[in-house]
């Protein structure tokens, strides 16, 4: 056994830190906020340039490294700065999506992506469908030359910056089926297709996407007809191993900030540090965020593993996640006092990215059960 | 013992009932039901109509035109506004400063300030807290210093809630240095009007301008608006912080937030079945509903006391800690209950007067925004660290 990092992943997240302290200031992430896009190009173009997404995918697609280990390394650097970079939706879904399943010819876009000059969205969740993958109403209709597909898809995260949408639409099958979804990459500006954005907390954007009679040819469906699920849920265990780590970055810098809040503020002629009532919890913060770490581990050593195995570890690790988060915002909120609760706070921020993280890819009751059925029962 | 209702108590809440379906308007309803913020206007509304009933005060005695009501009916009021979803009243001159002027301040305060509270002339804010004065309430440094007639005020508050829409702040001031911190507070009211006063907001993680900084820069006050004596406000402001928090308690709120959390997760579908069926988060429900109950009677059993003629003393704080954390709770699970939809950030779709279309269903828009923004129940009013020293030392005597 050996928990160091490889030189290489060493020097990955040592440049990775260095760059995001330097170019990820408070301002500008504020900026990035306040902006339709949802990201600075900038710093993405600088992050495509430290080969950071080049990190998110094997040697074979054109990257560099693209194991658990490197996911977890990025996310969890993003994680600790608070940054709002769809990086997960362009590069772990959509590119991860792509290079699983895609023609030479749809691979292409995959060293752009690397590049840091594509932008994708995977519109994969639907408005009634929850957390529950196969749940997919959206129809895809063969026609002569083509597919039609109709339906709506929910909180589609990056839509409204991403060039392509990856689109998945039952194409045979019942409704939670998992034999019979087939998966399409459409152009934004296609016929029929229409985007409502929205900023969503924490940063970011997504939209709600209305399909009604979009014509795509052929060429669209990435991979076999009707069988993309794997795919779906192979690339989902990678986005929740991507959101667990950036998680435990977030989790970090909400306990140093605490803690070094719990040195300086005084009350009562002390710092409040001094107070065990609030020594004790931060311990507790401390251990659960321990836990975590050991919990993204697990999670990045078997998130390419088969299905079974690695669906027990996707779920652990997101339930834990979850609780852990709810705890460190909580108390982190809590032991501030007043000023835990202001926007203008760096705080406020790193709260409510690590609380919607509980709200992507199944939330802590989600896997609860996922993981009865997997590993209890 | 009896826990059902008397005769007297049946006909009390029904002629609540009749009031609110005669009175509550529709519109009020709405925005409660959608968690859209109230307008100034929508909180003078709302308190004009419970006036002309006489029921805006319900714990101030009748001499000063409050209802009177004893700790049952009082119950049973709350009780009902919440199911109907009727807005909160505010709580700075009516459950905060009239107390403190009827037991304390003068019969001229009375006389003047009271009415005007009742009738809507006045909206008060508490001006307390201070950057270096939180939970250590006694480090105030505001200065009042006598000059003839006169205090001049220097300092800063903040955290002050709604004092965007307040005419009037209430103040622990600092008039002497001598002895211990506490002896040389004074307890002042001041106009906001007056020159030398700014005013700044103070967005929360919610993102709503929700409490504000309150400058003062020699602000001059007139020493008849000194409640009390002088320097001995820390008594007067440590009696209105025990009527704070038995308000705090938030039965009624809890209740309505209760049957809200019920209303989505039947609604919402979870593998294709209501949310309300699944064993976990059904579990998750039942456990905080078990709390609430068992917490109405606690609440009842201290406020009778009180009722009774005993100060509700660390009491109130246990009432605070439970009520609020089973207030977080039913926060925390909604905000689960309405799942990916959580996400969309909805500070425009909670103004009111918006029209712009929630995303998701409507019950989702206000879930994120109420569970950061109620973080503050634990912190506010006596943080929940600092009300469990208090039952430390007074009740377990530690
Ligand atoms: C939304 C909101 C509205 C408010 N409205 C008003 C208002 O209208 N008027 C007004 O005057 N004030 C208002 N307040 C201020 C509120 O009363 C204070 O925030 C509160 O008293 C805590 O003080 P603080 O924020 O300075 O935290 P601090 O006192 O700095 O406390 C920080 C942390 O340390 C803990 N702590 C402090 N002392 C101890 C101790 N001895 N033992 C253990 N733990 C301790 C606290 O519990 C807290 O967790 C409001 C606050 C908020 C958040």
């Amino acid at each position: 056994m050996n928990f160091d990092l490889t030189d290489e992943r060493q020097m990955l997240q040592d440049g990775l830190r260095r760059y995001l302290a330097d170019a990820y200031t408070a301002e500008a992430r504020k900026k990035i906020e306040d902006d339709e896009a949802a990201f600075s190009p900038d710093i993405w173009t600088g992050l495509a340039e430290m080969g950071v997404i080049g990190a998110l995918f094997r040697e074979e697609d054109g990257g560099f490294a693209g194991e658990g280990f490197d996911i977890a390394l990025v996310f969890e650097e993003l994680g600790r700065i608070g940054a709002v970079d769809p990086l997960i939706d362009t590069a772990v879904l959509g590119g991860g999506l792509i290079a699983v399943l895609g023609t030479d010819a749809q691979k292409d876009v995959i060293e752009t992506v690397i590049a840091g000059g594509a932008h994708l969205a995977v519109a994969h969740g639907e408005p009634s469908s929850r957390f529950d993958m196969p749940r997919v109403e959206t129809t895809a209709t063969k026609g002569a030359d083509g597919y039609t597909l109709n339906g709506r898809k929910a909180i589609v995260v990056n839509a409204p910056s991403a060039e392509n949408l990856i689109v998945s639409a039952r194409t045979s099958g019942d409704i939670a089926d998992t034999d019979g979804i087939s998966l399409f990459i459409i152009p934004a500006d296609t016929d029929g297709m229409t985007l409502r954005s929205y900023p969503i907390v924490g940063g970011g954007h997504a939209a709600e996407v209305t399909l009604s009679d979009v014509s795509v040819p052929n060429e669209a469906m990435l991979g076999a007809e009707g069988a993309a699920y794997d795919a779906i849920s192979a690339m989902n265990a990678r986005a929740t191993l991507a959101i667990c780590a950036e998680a435990l970055g977030l989790m970090e810098s909400i306990k140093t900030l605490t803690n070094d809040y719990l040195k300086t503020r005084k009350q009562f002629g002390v710092p409040i540090g001094k107070f065990q009532a609030l020594q004790h919890r931060l311990a507790d913060v401390l251990i659960e965020i321990e836990q975590a770490r050991s919990a993204v581990i697990n999670l990045a050593g078997h998130v390419d593993a088969e299905p079974s195995v690695r669906d027990v570890h996707v779920s652990a690790t997101k339930n834990l996640i979850g609780l852990a988060a709810r705890l460190v915002v909580e108390e982190g909120i809590q032991m501030h006092g007043g000023i835990g609760m202001t926007n203008e706070y760096e705080l406020g921020h790193l709260a409510k990215r690590l609380t919607m993280i509980d709200h992507r890819f199944g939330d802590t009751d989600y896997h609860m059960e996922q993981f009865i059925k997997l590993a209890v029962a | 013992m009896d826990l059902n209702y008397t005769e007297a108590e049946i006909a009390f809440r029904d002629e609540v009932r009749a009031f609110i379906k005669a009175k509550l308007p529709d519109h009020l309803v709405d925005q409660s039901k959608l968690g859209t913020s109230l307008t100034k206007a929508d909180y003078e509304e709302w308190h004009a109509i419970l006036n002309a009933q006489g029921w805006l005060a319900p714990n101030w005695p009748k001499e000063f035109g409050g209802a009177a009501w004893n700790a049952v009916e009082r119950h049973i009021f709350e009780d009902e506004m919440t199911k109907a979803n009727a807005p909160r009243v505010v709580p700075f001159g009516l459950s905060m400063l009239g107390p403190v002027l009827q037991a304390f301040g003068s019969k001229e305060q009375q006389d003047y300030y009271l009415p005007r509270i009742l009738n809507g002339d006045d909206w008060w804010c508490q001006g307390y807290s201070e950057p270096g004065a939180g939970s250590d309430l006694a480090s105030v440094r505001t200065s009042a210093v006598r000059d003839g007639d006169h205090y001049i005020v220097n300092g800063q508050k903040t955290w002050t809630t709604l004092g965007q829409y307040a005419n009037k702040i209430f103040c622990l001031v600092r008039t002497s240095k001598e002895g211990k911190p506490q002896q040389g507070i004074s307890f002042l009211l001041i106009d906001m009007d007056t020159p030398g006063i700014e005013v700044r907001p103070i967005v929360l993680i919610d993102g709503t301008p929700e409490v504000n900084e309150v400058f003062f820069d020699n602000v001059k006050v007139p020493v008849e608006n000194l409640v009390g004596e002088e320097n001995k406000g820390w008594t007067y402001a440590k009696y209105l912080l025990t009527h704070e928090r038995t308000n705090i308690a938030g039965v009624g709120f809890a209740n309505a937030g209760l049957q809200n959390l019920k209303r989505i997760a039947r609604l919402e579908q979870s593998g294709g079945r209501p949310l309300i069926e699944n064993p976990h988060f059904a579990a998750r429900i039942a456990r905080v509903e078990m709390d609430l109950m068992a917490m109405s009677t606690t609440n009842l059993r201290v406020v009778s006391q009180a009722a009774a003629g005993q100060a509700p003393g660390a009491e109130s704080s246990m009432l605070k800690i439970k009520g609020t954390i089973i207030r977080q709770e039913i926060n925390a699970l909604t905000r689960n209950a309405v799942g990916p939809y959580a996400m969309p950030f909805a500070s425009e779709a909670l103004d009111e007067g918006s029209n712009e279309e929630p995303v998701g269903p409507d019950y989702a828009a206000p879930a994120t925004a109420q569970y950061l923004n109620n973080r503050k129940l634990s912190i506010f009013g006596g943080s929940n660290e600092i009300q469990r020293g208090i039952i430390t030392k007074a009740i377990l005597e530690l």
